[in-house]
């Protein structure tokens, strides 16, 4: 199994977030979790990038590595794992360039590093107009290419995505899954969290639902588009 | 004009001793969003452990063992002794970002800033249970010469100390404009929180940050012990208090701001003093700045945001 969750729970203080989940993804596949606010999607992938602890008990296991034994910074650097987190979360005061080369500051392949980042600017030529102006002061959609690119020169194995359709205009969200879509070609293998589940599921081959921190359903895209309880909770009928 | 000049070259030497201090203040509160009020007490320790680096250097002799004349061994000594106790320093203030503020993370800011005032506590008293409450007088690393500059006698100390702040404060400003690290560290200034998920060690971050501004503390403690030779476990409480005022004034991790507000404080305390009775020198000095910060309340070249601290 290339990745796989077993019972994971995460807390914040007394409330419980996540109860018991399971799940897992398989090596070069797109997978995607849907669930409506407060379902407990983005504390999944916190506790991923161990961003925040999970249960004694928990077991997350990438590539046959215990991943709940390391810090939040070697996830990414030994293991490959990149996240583009909910809000993107750019450092504002940086610019677009300053971004990029801090995602890369683990790294020591300097060749490998310069391709990765032509490699960002074709799939984002905007980014590269844009190099030396304050990222905070980019546009909505510049600013989800440049936390995606980011997060490709950060770790280019696995990468966790929440919610990059967010307020995006129906144009540009097209362009960035595209992009994600040209990513997942070379290799990378997604984990995707969505409020929009329709968009997730025709993007994804495999879905889970996330109801109140339980893992109520899992299947196919195809399954779910046609389950009725999916297409009356979240596909709007 | 040449009492001008004198007085001026006074407050550039005065103004670095806030200025390194304040820079290290600064960093700290950019960086994670704290106020190391032990901040004052580490350039006091600083002080103590560049008069002990530097006696024991002197008592090794090294002029007449490897044969070398007087002045070229006491500019070795002195040389040594800033590396030597910076070095040393810095292991100190990283022992507090491990042992005092590390386990403070997620705790509230209030709560970290006692901690802050308990260690610098702990810092003075442990001098004094150690050391005993007798003043140390620090060698005299650097006869002191008379230079005759434009009318004003200036000595040679006051040109070196206020040199050796001015190369260090930019060397520091370099050092977070252009490198990686410095470059993690701004990042750390926006959002603490995802500065991880760029593969970089939060902690690693945090003790530089701490190793740096300690080892600029114990700069400014030896350049201190050159101007002032003696040396007490108080003497940074209210050097402290001062920098720190600097570094807000400079603005949340601006280097140059801090080092630029240190010496605008010493300038403030020593023209003050030129004119009015000493006794009026703080109420003067800290009254100008509060009307500063009332027209500039982020300080010279503070960004307006703040660190974003969570989820
Ligand atoms: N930092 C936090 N502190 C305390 N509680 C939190 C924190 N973050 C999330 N929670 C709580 O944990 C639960 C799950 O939140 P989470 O952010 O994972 O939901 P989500 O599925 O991503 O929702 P959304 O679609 O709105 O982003 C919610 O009840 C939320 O209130
Ligand atoms: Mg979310």
């Amino acid at each position: 199994m290339y990745f796989s969750v077993e019972n994971l729970s995460v807390s914040y203080g007394n409330i419980r977030a996540l109860h018991d989940i399971s799940f897992n993804v398989n090596e070069g596949e797109i997978v995607c979790i849907i669930g409506a606010n407060g379902a407990g999607k983005s504390t999944t992938l916190r506790a991923i990038s161990r961003l925040v602890p999970a249960h004694e008990g928990s077991k997350m296991v990438f590539q046959g590595k215990d991943l709940l034994k390391l810090p939040p910074d070697k996830v990414v650097t030994e293991l490959g794992i990149s996240h583009v987190p909910e809000g993107r979360r750019l450092f504002g005061n940086l610019t677009v360039k300053e971004n990029l080369t801090l995602a890369s500051f683990a790294r020591t392949d300097d060749d490998a590093i310069q391709r990765d980042l032509d490699r960002v600017f074709t799939i984002f030529p905007r980014l590269k107009e844009r190099m030396n102006q304050k990222s905070g002061t980019l546009s909505g959609g510049e600013q989800q290419m440049l936390a995606v690119g980011r997060a490709l020169i950060s770790a280019r194995k696995f990468m966790l995505l929440d919610e990059p359709s967010m307020g995006l205009a129906p144009l540009l969200m097209a362009d960035v899954f595209d992009a994600l879509q040209e990513i997942n070609d070379e290799g990378t293998t997604i984990l995707l969290v969505e409020q929009n589940a329709r968009l997730a599921l025709q993007f994804a081959q495999r879905g889970y639902v996330l109801e109140n921190g339980n893992m109520v359903l899992e299947g196919s895209s195809k399954e779910l588009l046609d389950n009725p309880e999916v297409k009356k909770a979240y596909l709007g009928g | 004009m040449d009492v001008f000049l004198q007085q001026l070259m006074n407050a550039l030497q005065w103004g670095s001793f806030y200025a390194l201090i304040a820079i290290g203040y600064s960093m700290v509160y950019g960086v994670l969003m704290l106020f190391n009020f032990a901040h004052g007490d580490i350039f006091m320790v600083g002080a103590y452990i560049g008069f002990f680096v530097s006696s024991g250097l002197l008592a090794l002799n090294l002029g007449s063992v490897i044969g070398l004349s007087t002045g070229v061994e006491l500019g070795l000594v002195l040389v040594l002794t800033l590396i030597i106790s910076m070095l040393l320093n810095s292991i100190v203030g990283m022992g507090v970002e491990r042992i005092g503020y590390r386990p403070l993370r997620e705790a509230p800011r209030a709560s970290a800033a006692i901690t802050g005032l308990m260690i610098g506590i702990i810092l003075e008293t442990a001098n004094l249970a150690l050391l005993g409450p007798q003043r140390r007088s620090f060698p005299e690393l650097i006869p002191t010469t008379t230079i005759t500059i434009a009318g004003a006698s200036v000595t040679n100390k006051k040109i070196l100390i206020v040199i050796v702040s001015l190369v260090l404060a930019l060397l520091v400003h370099q050092f977070v404009q252009r490198t990686k690290w410095g470059m993690a560290m701004r990042a750390m200034a926006y959002d603490y929180v995802v500065v991880p998920l760029m593969g970089i060690s939060s902690d690693r971050i945090a003790l530089m940050t701490f190793a740096i501004g300690s080892a600029l503390a114990a700069a400014a403690g030896i350049l201190f012990g050159i101007a002032y030779p003696v040396l007490d476990p108080n003497m940074g409480i209210l050097f402290g208090w001062k920098a720190f005022v600097a570094a807000i004034l400079g603005g949340r991790g601006s280097i140059l701001g801090a080092a630029l507000a240190g010496f605008l404080l010493g300038f403030i305390e020593i023209f003050v003093t030129m004119i009015f009775p000493s006794t009026m020198r703080n109420l003067i000095a800290f009254g100008i700045i509060l009307i500063i910060l009332t027209f500039r309340p982020h300080g010279f070249f503070g960004e307006p945001f703040s660190a974003q601290l969570r989820l």
